[in-house]
């Protein structure tokens, strides 16, 4: 038998319903149906999940570390876009 | 091209962002010692959670109830998931699986010197949930705040769960003291053989721990052995003392003024002895380990096959 390894996948899973998936860790599966059994019996052994996804890491796209200041430099001189930003007169309510 | 002078820069950030308490994740940039160190450590990690489940393994059959045996094989199957844990914590790190087991299989990797003892009784499972996976705990938690990310999430995640076997352990050693003599006696006796490998699977003293250091400095050692061994220690003590079991060390007294205990000495040559693969049970293991590989290689092969067949349709 050829001893390659199988496909990796990344598991996410939502808690609680409501509440968005959350990357837990990975595994090795030969395919999605598998990938998803093993990720029930390696992640969610104590009720931790209503839900999983699994993702085959190869499809996973990521920003690179080193290039975070560049990447995200477009949002650094906007502080008008928190509402800390603006002067409101004191007294106004609700705003 | 890099060159030294970009590296001593990329090395100083590296220990700033460490220093600021900010975890290093798999893509970020980490000297090659850091990333060695990790996977060093974090593969033997994930083979003595493998091996561990055999000894534990061996009781499963013979628990003494049915509520034993329920327990005892959750605990197994934990201690497999946090195997599967570590070694898809240690791939983040580029090293592959195949070959992290390969290594296994054929001696080459280690694993916690503890595994190599055999379990005789059933008192031995008691011994082992409540020392070892107590043992086990105290150097998690610690490891549970060190500088890599994946591994320090693998950590918190196996913490939660080690609780339940220390607690499980600590039970059964309580109903075997408070039982009949014979009872009382082979709790004894499981103490007396697990306290000092115990003791010792936390590591060499500080003295003899050359790498220390640099491994604090990097938050990838997050405290030293001796410090570790002494808080286990200072808690197992009185657990021990509680249940009316005798601490197998002579030596073993409370000083008041440190308000810690202080153990007699170590065997430290049957600790490295035994890492070296002479303890009681290294052969074993390793076979065992292998054995269970060349056994469920039919299940693998199913697997591919079922696979490869729903990718045709």
């Amino acid at each position: 038998m050829k001893e390659t390894q199988w496909p990796l996948w990344e598991i996410f899973i939502q808690a609680n319903p409501g509440i968005p998936h959350k990357h837990v860790g990975s595994l090795h599966a030969p395919d999605a149906e598998m990938a998803l059994q093993n990720a029930r019996d390696v992640y969610t052994r104590r009720k931790e999940g209503i839900s999983i996804w699994a993702v085959e890491s190869k499809n996973i796209v990521a920003s690179a570390p080193e290039d975070v200041g560049s990447f995200f430099d477009p949002a650094n001189d906007k502080v008008y876009r928190h509402p800390t930003f603006y002067k409101v007169p004191e007294g106004v309510k609700y705003l | 091209m890099q060159t030294e002078k970009d590296n001593k820069q990329a090395e100083f950030d590296f220990q700033a962002k460490i220093d600021k308490g900010d975890k290093i994740e798999p893509k970020d940039w980490m000297p090659e010692r850091y990333r060695n160190q990790l996977v060093r450590m974090m593969s033997q990690h994930a083979h003595s959670e493998i091996v561990g489940m055999l000894p534990e393994g061996n009781w499963i059959t013979r628990a003494p109830s049915l509520r034993r045996k329920a327990i005892l094989l959750a605990k197994v199957q934990d201690e497999a998931g946090h195997g599967m844990y570590l070694y898809s914590a240690a791939e983040t790190l580029g090293v592959d699986r195949t070959e992290m087991l390969k290594q296994l299989h054929t001696g080459k990797a280690k694993y916690s010197s503890i595994f190599n003892y055999p379990t005789l009784t059933w008192a031995d499972i008691g011994a082992i949930g409540w020392l070892v996976d107590g043992a086990a705990i105290m150097n998690q938690t610690a490891l549970a705040k060190g500088s890599y990310g994946p591994y320090s999430r693998a950590m918190v995640r196996i913490c939660k769960e080690e609780s339940f076997h220390n607690r499980q352990g600590y039970e059964i050693m309580c109903s075997l003291s408070f039982g009949t003599s014979e009872q009382k006696q082979m709790a004894q006796d499981a103490f007396n053989r697990w306290w000092w490998p115990a003791i010792m699977m936390l590591g060499p003293s500080d003295d003899n721990s050359p790498n220390s250091d640099e491994l604090m400095r990097w938050k990838v050692k997050m405290e030293s052995s001796d410090s570790i061994r002494r808080r286990f220690i200072d808690r197992t003590v009185p657990q021990a003392e509680f249940i009316g079991l005798t601490v197998p060390d002579p030596h073993m007294k409370f000083n008041k003024e440190t308000g810690h205990y202080e153990h007699g000495p170590i065997n430290w040559e049957e600790f490295f002895n035994v890492i070296k693969g002479n303890g009681p049970c290294n052969k074993e293991r390793v076979k065992a380990r292998n054995e269970a590989d060349k056994n469920g290689r039919w299940v693998r092969e199913a697997a591919e096959a079922y696979a490869e067949k729903h990718k045709k349709n």
